[in-house]
């Protein structure tokens, strides 16, 4: 198993953090991972991207062009990477603020409307972990009891106090994630 | 040792390792894309843990000068920047080495030249192998390609700068210096003690006692007749390097048709771009170059009878190319394939580099 | 009395210090560098900090003065010499570590590792001669070369227009909070030299004290760069270099006692 994603956005969106959770949990679960960010003056305000591969092998590039799913929170970035994912690939987006949504046919298809769900739920801090749950819930590649343990090593310790709302994000996200098209 | 697992950015690998091989000091001014190095350190605040010194100096042409002074006292120091900033250090490089001074300095390379960009880039390898300063002299460069590699070549870097009194560069780029992966982690390596150092480092001028005479530490000799039997001892020393400390590691190369000649992130890039190449029925074989300086030439030498051509796969216009060439000396087509200037080649590019340089070629 | 009754060791009244080698200095009679050299060096035997004394050595005409001091030394690149004390001082906190510099040194090419030394309040020594000039190379042009002073750059005199102003580099290292002796001096008299020995030996007490930056500026002659004799020299020192660097203290114990 190796799966490459792509995970898109604003700046503030907590894109690197949900990448970051989502690697020590691969981590935790005994896998390879890597976490690449886009870094430099297009960190501050701009768009915000990086790349998570967890693998059950030794993982060779950790800079990747293509990729098996793409998790998309903007219009940049879903005219960015739209394009980018694999055949047969998946691709989550949050349609809030999305425009022009997703056209391929040659892919999967999923949204997750996790900042409508955040700001009634009162839950805007953990937005990311919503996601993060619709994406685990379309492709299970780390199993929540290791996301808990990804939190506790990622988070610092004066925060453990939010992870079981972290993990409610996680369980609101696998139940509110709807497929748009699938192969 | 008790190995401990974190996920750490190869650049807070770097200051971690710093903190637990027992450093004395690190000298650094910020530049994107390693500045990660010193926050982590100051982060850390190590002095409290270890008595390690962290500054930040003035300028890249201070630090590297702080580094030459702590060096010159036998302490183990270090600095970390980026391309532009390695630039401004080139003038302590070559002293440290005309002085025969050990010290770590990592360059996280991103793409020039001048001010360049602060994306990854591999065209330094020019500048950190065939000297950047003045003067004959060698680094000893070490070219990690994970997180991990990172953070052990800080250890081996200590071990080869001090065994051989020279500066060794950790010549990484913006990619490796940015990723985070798994990392093992071992326990602190204490400091030396002021016996240990004095052990260790006896020609150092850390204080003169009373029963010996005073230890000077320059790369100045006004007597040119000793000057070039100092050039002898450097080159010698070498030439001992090319002789035992010659790293790599050999991918697939025994019944390899076609080789990447490759080092850290393009080595990675170009795995990848072998197990496409599997896929596609070419048998091809990695050769990642782990030293630059020594570089494998008896391996090179020996695989050039071997294959039907080699690529030497590089972030940058073509420069180890150069030394692959001089290697294979034609018993083999060598080419050169690589994107640069901040952009870095996918792995799809690179098969198809290989196919149309080496395969199809004529 | 005889020979050998004089140089019996209770005899004795004057014995050139243990801190200074047997090398002959390559330093042009007349020039100060000589005397700053014993200055120090009879400082460091006083103290009795010889084991724990290490000399950094600038470029320029004391670019060998490690030859010279009976201490631990290191050669900097040239204006680099307050780098090195930085770190090799903060590496050894007991230590006594000092610098010993030319104004093209400290005031030109180093004046940003000078300045940051001094701000950071490094608790080194910095030895500063200010002799207007470039020795070493030739004679040319200094940071400190005075309005209308010629040398093999401005062979027609320094020009505000060309060149801009002496740098008083001392006065402006005072106004910083690290600094916390500043003092201006010179070796042309015996009464000078015994001022400038108390100067430095203040500057080590406060390094001993762990105070910060003492910084001993030494205004000295260059009789060969000035092309003229060493008496003249000195005549000529006295009536222009001290108009722009008046000798004496500038800031004592971390106070600005001149204006």
């Amino acid at each position: 198993m190796t799966e490459e994603i792509i995970i898109a956005g604003f700046g503030g969106q907590g894109v690197l953090s949900m990448g970051k959770i989502l690697a020590y949990s691969g981590a935790m679960q005994d896998k390879e991972v890597s976490w690449m960010p886009s870094y430099g003056p297009e960190m501050r305000g701009g768009t915000a991207n990086v790349s998570v591969i967890i693998s059950d092998e030794r993982i060779s590039s950790p800079i990747i062009s293509q990729f098996d799913t793409a998790i998309i929170l903007n219009q940049q970035s879903l005219d960015k990477f739209e394009s980018s994912v694999k055949p047969g690939g998946v691709l989550l987006y949050d349609p809030n603020g999305i425009t022009n949504p997703p056209k391929r046919t040659d892919i999967n298809i999923y949204k997750v409307a996790a900042t409508e769900k955040a700001a009634e739920l009162g839950l805007a801090k953990v937005f990311n972990m919503i996601v993060l749950g619709g994406f685990l819930k379309v492709k299970p590649v780390v199993t929540e009891e290791f996301i808990e343990k990804g939190l506790m090593k990622s988070l610092p310790e004066r925060h453990h106090g939010m992870i079981p709302e972290n993990l409610k994000a996680v369980q609101t996200g696998k139940e509110l994630v709807q497929a748009v098209h699938t192969l | 040792m008790a190995k401990e697992l974190k996920l750490m950015k190869g650049n807070e690998a770097i200051a971690e390792a710093a903190i637990r091989s027992g450093c004395d000091g690190y000298f650094g001014y910020p530049i994107t894309p390693q500045s990660e190095v010193m926050e982590h350190l100051m982060a850390e605040k190590p002095w409290e843990k270890t008595g390690m010194v962290v500054l930040q100096a003035e300028s890249e042409t201070s630090s590297i000068n702080m580094v030459y002074g702590g060096a010159g006292v036998g302490k183990k120091v270090m600095t970390s920047s980026s391309s532009p900033g390695i630039s401004l250090m080139q003038e302590g490089l070559t002293y440290l080495a005309g002085a025969e001074l050990p010290a770590i300095v990592v360059n996280v390379v991103r793409g020039g030249p001048g001010l360049g960009t602060i994306q990854p880039s591999q065209a330094d390898y020019f500048q950190a192998t065939k000297g950047g300063g003045h003067g004959d002299y060698q680094l000893f460069v070490l070219a990690p390609a994970t997180v991990q590699e990172m953070y052990d070549f800080v250890f081996l870097g200590w071990e080869i700068a001090f065994k051989y009194r020279n500066p060794v560069m950790i010549l990484s780029d913006g990619a490796i210096g940015q990723v985070m992966e798994k990392l093992y982690v071992g326990d602190y390596v204490p400091r030396w003690t002021e016996e240990e150092l004095r052990k260790n480092a006896p020609w150092a001028s850390f204080g003169k006692p009373a029963d010996r005479k005073h230890h000077i530490i320059t790369s100045l000799e006004l007597d040119s007749a000793k000057q070039e039997q100092h050039n002898h001892k450097l080159q010698a020393k070498y030439r001992e390097m090319e002789e035992k400390e010659v790293r790599f590691e050999a991918i697939n190369c025994d019944d390899a048709d076609y080789i990447f000649v490759a080092y850290g992130s393009s080595a990675r890039i170009a795995e990848k771009a072998m197990q496409l190449g599997k896929e596609k029925g070419y048998k091809i074989g990695i050769l990642r170059l782990i030293t630059l300086f020594p570089f494998p030439k008896k391996k090179i030498a020996e695989l050039s009878t071997k294959v039907k051509g080699m690529l030497a796969v590089e972030m940058s216009a073509g420069q180890m190319v150069e030394d692959v060439r001089l290697a294979a000396e034609f018993r083999c087509p060598v080419e050169h394939f690589g994107r640069y200037g901040g952009i870095i080649h996918t792995p799809q590019e690179v098969l198809e580099g290989l196919e149309e340089k080496i395969i199809k070629r004529k | 009395m005889f020979n050998q009754d004089i140089v019996k060791p209770e005899n004795l009244v004057y014995k050139r210090t243990d801190v200074l080698t047997d090398n002959v200095m390559h330093y042009c009679p007349g020039c100060g560098h000589g005397t700053t050299h014993r200055i120090i060096a009879e400082v460091i035997e006083e103290m009795g900090i010889q084991d724990k004394a290490i000399c950094v050595a600038p470029v320029g005409c004391s670019v060998l003065a490690y030859n010279y001091f009976e201490v631990d030394s290191l050669g900097a690149a040239h204006g680099r010499a307050p780098a090195l004390a930085t770190a090799i001082q903060r590496l050894n906190p007991d230590h006594h570590v000092f610098t010993y510099q030319g104004d093209g040194d400290l005031a030109a090419i180093g004046t940003a590792e000078t300045i940051h030394a001094c701000n950071r309040g490094e608790n080194i020594v910095i030895i500063f001669i200010n002799n207007g000039i470039y020795g070493m190379t030739g004679g040319q042009m200094a940071p400190t070369t005075l309005i209308g002073m010629k040398t093999a750059t401005t062979p027609y005199g320094r020009n505000v227009e060309l060149n801009g102003y002496p740098l008083q580099i001392t006065e402006l290292l005072a106004q910083l909070p690290g600094t916390y002796f500043v003092t201006r001096q010179s070796v042309h008299t015996a009464a000078a030299v015994r001022k400038t020995k108390k100067a430095v030996r203040q500057a080590f007490e406060n390094q001993k004290n762990k105070k910060g930056t003492s910084f001993v500026e030494v205004v000295s002659n260059c009789n060969s760069g000035w092309k003229m004799p060493a008496p003249k020299a000195n005549e000529w020192m006295v009536e222009n270099m001290f108009a722009k660097y008046p000798i004496g203290d500038i800031k004592v114990d971390g106070e600005l006692v001149q204006k």
